[in-house]
């Protein structure tokens, strides 16, 4: 393949409203992304970064599509792992769709490079970041390893 | 919710589609021609079993360019094993696994 492409998809109780304000709020993206904000207009063409929570800016790049409760598609570069940086850009696309009382979360992260490391790295961590906003809106609680930022990386 | 459930576990119960999801995990990303190339089933009959699996949302399609590409969507085997298996447990069940996989491994070799 000449590409690497992390795909996710998961049911998640609730609105496309709420899903996309969890998604884009740094309120909570605090409580489930490991205590990172991100931070952004979210409209095409505006910065957007991810800060982890010693202040340093883990990923950030630029909004490339936004249509608010449906779809959201960011170009993606690491900032904190010289190795993945070297790889440039990446992309992400969320993709919203209602289904009956929940709604359909669709996750591909890519880059047009086989063997990625960028996106090896990101297909360890998204599962937890989902499932955690996955129980944050379905209990109200994010998952307690998905509070903090892990000790080991 | 417990209908959901009930697809997953009816997607699973069966050897070709089971045998689809290896493919998928050796190789994530396959078109329906890529799928077919290496099994022993008809175009119509994997056809089949996708439509199955996708509904079951064990697995996922993306169309890029002119390609309908098949993903692997581990999230309901996950639920799975988040309902039944315990958080200290998945620690002892893994090493478990590993020696399981080692030493069968050495016999076979």
């Amino acid at each position: 393949m000449a590409e690497s492409r992390f795909v996710y998809v998961t049911y998640i109780r609730t609105t496309p409203e709420r899903l996309w304000q969890a998604l884009t709020d740094p309120a909570f993206t605090l409580q489930y992304w490991c205590a990172c904000t991100l931070d952004s207009e979210w409209t095409p063409g505006s910065a957007w970064q991810i800060t982890m929570p010693d202040g340093n800016v883990a990923d950030s790049g630029e909004v490339l599509e936004a249509d608010p409760h449906k779809r959201l598609v960011l170009r993606w570069r690491n900032e904190f792992r010289p190795e993945l940086r070297e790889e440039g850009y990446s992309r992400l696309t969320y993709e919203l769709e209602p289904a009956g009382t929940s709604v359909k979360l669709t996750v591909v992260h890519e880059m047009d490079k086989p063997d990625s490391k960028l996106i090896g790295a990101v297909s360890n961590g998204w599962p937890h970041i989902l499932a955690s906003l996955k129980s944050l809106l379905e209990t109200g609680e994010s998952l307690e390893e998905t509070r903090k930022w892990p000790k080991s990386k | 919710m417990d209908a959901d459930l009930d697809k997953v576990f009816k997607a699973l119960a069966d050897g070709g589609r089971r045998q689809l999801l290896d493919r998928l995990h050796a190789n994530n990303g396959q078109t329906l021609g890529e799928l077919c190339g290496h099994l022993d089933m008809t175009r119509q009959a994997v056809t089949k079993h996708l439509k199955v699996l996708e509904a079951a949302n064990l697995v996922t399609t993306l169309r890029r360019g002119r390609e309908k590409l098949h993903y692997l969507n581990p999230v309901p085997i996950l639920e799975i094993a988040d309902r039944w298996i315990g958080k200290y447990e998945q620690g002892r069940l893994r090493v478990l696994a590993d020696l399981k996989a080692k030493l069968e491994g050495e016999t076979d070799g």
